[in-house]
């Protein structure tokens, strides 16, 4: 390997290196408080301790899995309703506008609506943020398919293709790069979603439960500990979906 | 006089509901169609022979791609009556090679299970699927690596894929349109030729849409020569030129006269 090819890879490192050295400067030089702004090593130290002993893993698994749940349940409806919709052109029509609303509405403007529908709990942080993920979704997957080559919906007519045929072997397929956008989008919402409302609606666990308790209790280590984890998390989530995505629709692109 | 028949023969349909000959496997009568305002069809009839190739010739806008849109079912006429054997299309087991074949294969089915594919609606098992399939593939003499997909593959290749595809179910009526406008001159004489075999061999009525008048008469048994819009039918020139053609043909007098009388129709027919 010659040395441009290795600085051609080291470089997206740069960005990183810089972004510690910054902190490190900074937190060294003692400009601001250290109890605001710890170290990199004493934040290391609080991530590698929470995990260790410190519940963390658990919050962590709790977000996971409201996350997940939610963009299951979110794609479970969207999807099929998405491709209906984008094959009837005058059905979608009729309900652009509320899907539009709804998808410009602030999920976290419905929280009190869904506290009210399904009470305190799992319920309620996996409700809200399926919904929100499952406008974006569905406005995509429709999308896709109103977008999509007609030519393939033709040959598929041709050869006698039943309308639900066409549906889910070609019109699901022919959606599947713009789905998998919506799903990316998808994802990231659902998470925010569920951070928020681990925060503020009545949560005893998950990471934005930690973030609150360790901002009330001055535990900034853990606090930036807790942050690193959700943008690690919310990073590889959408690092997942590209990856499936290009083993999914090897086509894409093509 | 003899020649006076002549003029009801099956090579000379009237414009206006002539009777249905022996030979005719698709009858269209009283054909109408407009866009917006523009009236392309207005009471065309048309009779097309069984197990005949008809290329259809015109100039620009002249609704070529429009008629066998309507007569293959992928776009409605406003008016008028299509019949294959006296069946409506619904009930016609037909193939249709488009000419982007890009958009018309699924990327994401291998070239082979492209194929498959209408056997697959037709409800067929695999066994029978895979006997229909072999028969097929040993029609075609190309070496194309068919587990490979569709974007893999050269674009002459994509296409002998799409027409393998369109005649796999062993179509009553085989429409192509514009299939070579997209390959290159070397790949069309190779299709031209693969394709003159196939259908030689299987004798499928077939309806080419074609731009290209050389291919055109090459391909074909009868020249259906289009006028402009409102579009009527300007002539509908015979090719008794022996097959297997080939690259010689192109040179021989009466494949040149049949071509230049077809010109000659066609420069009249588009005020050139």
């Amino acid at each position: 390997m010659n040395s441009r090819l290795i600085l051609k890879r080291a470089r997206p490192l740069v960005g990183v290196t810089i972004l510690i050295l910054a902190w490190w400067a900074l937190a060294a030089s003692k400009i601001f408080d250290p109890v605001l702004l710890p170290t990199p090593v004493a934040s290391l130290q609080a991530l590698i301790q929470s995990f260790v002993s410190g519940g963390l893993a658990g919050d962590f698994a709790v977000t996971v899995y409201r996350t997940t749940a939610a963009l299951a349940i979110g794609s479970a409806i969207a999807i099929p309703l998405g491709i209906i919709l984008g094959a009837n052109k005058d059905v979608y029509e009729s309900v652009e506008f509320v899907i539009d609303f709804f998808r410009s509405t602030p999920t976290s403007a419905m929280f009190p609506l869904f506290l009210v529908l399904f009470g305190v709990g799992d319920k309620t942080k996996i409700a809200v943020a399926a919904f929100g993920c499952a406008l974006v979704i569905l406005f995509n997957v429709a999308y896709g398919v109103i977008n999509s080559r007609k030519t393939r919906v033709l040959a598929g007519k041709v050869m006698g293709a039943s309308r639900l045929r066409i549906l889910f072997d070609i019109y699901l397929l022919e959606s599947l790069s713009q789905t998998f956008v919506g799903l990316r989008n998808g994802v990231s919402l659902a998470l925010v979603i569920v951070i928020v409302a681990e925060m503020f609606i009545g949560s005893t666990d998950g990471l934005g439960r930690r973030l609150i308790d360790s901002q009330m209790t001055f535990d900034m280590p853990t606090m930036y500990a807790t942050i690193f984890v959700s943008g690690a998390l919310g990073y590889a989530l959408n690092w997942l979906f590209f990856f499936v995505e290009k083993r999914v629709v090897h086509w894409g692109g093509k | 006089m003899a020649d006076a028949v002549r003029v009801d023969s099956p090579l000379r349909p009237r414009p206006s509901a002539p009777q249905s000959t022996p030979a005719a496997h698709i009858t269209i009568r009283g054909l109408k169609k407009s866009f917006q305002d523009a009236v392309v069809y207005d009471d065309f009839s048309l009779d097309l022979a069984r197990g005949k190739v008809v290329s259809v010739f015109g100039p620009n806008g002249c609704g070529k791609s429009t008629l066998i849109n309507m007569v293959s079912g992928l776009i409605p006429c406003d008016a008028g009556q299509i019949l294959f054997d006296g069946k409506t299309i619904e009930h016609t087991r037909i193939g249709y090679v488009f000419q982007n074949y890009r958009e018309a294969l699924f990327p994401w089915l291998r070239a082979i299970d492209n194929i498959h594919y209408p056997l697959r609606i037709m409800g067929l098992d695999r066994a029978a699927r895979q006997q229909r399939v072999d028969k097929l593939l040993a029609m075609f003499d190309v070496p194309i690596d068919f587990n490979r997909f569709p974007y893999e593959l050269s674009g002459g290749q994509q296409q002998t894929i799409s027409i393998m595809r369109a005649l796999v179910v062993d179509p009553e009526v085989l429409f192509m349109d514009e299939p070579f406008s997209a390959l290159d001159y070397e790949m069309t004489l190779f299709m031209r030729d693969q394709v003159q075999r196939v259908l030689t061999s299987t004798a499928t009525t077939t309806v080419i849409v074609s731009h290209d008048l050389e291919e055109a008469v090459f391909l074909a048994d009868e020249v259906l020569l289009l006028s402009r819009r409102p579009t009527r039918i300007a002539a509908l020139v015979a090719v008794p030129i022996a097959r297997p053609r080939d690259m010689d043909t192109l040179s021989e007098a009466e494949f040149v006269r049949i071509k230049t009388e077809c010109l000659n129709i066609f420069r009249r027919e588009a005020k050139l």
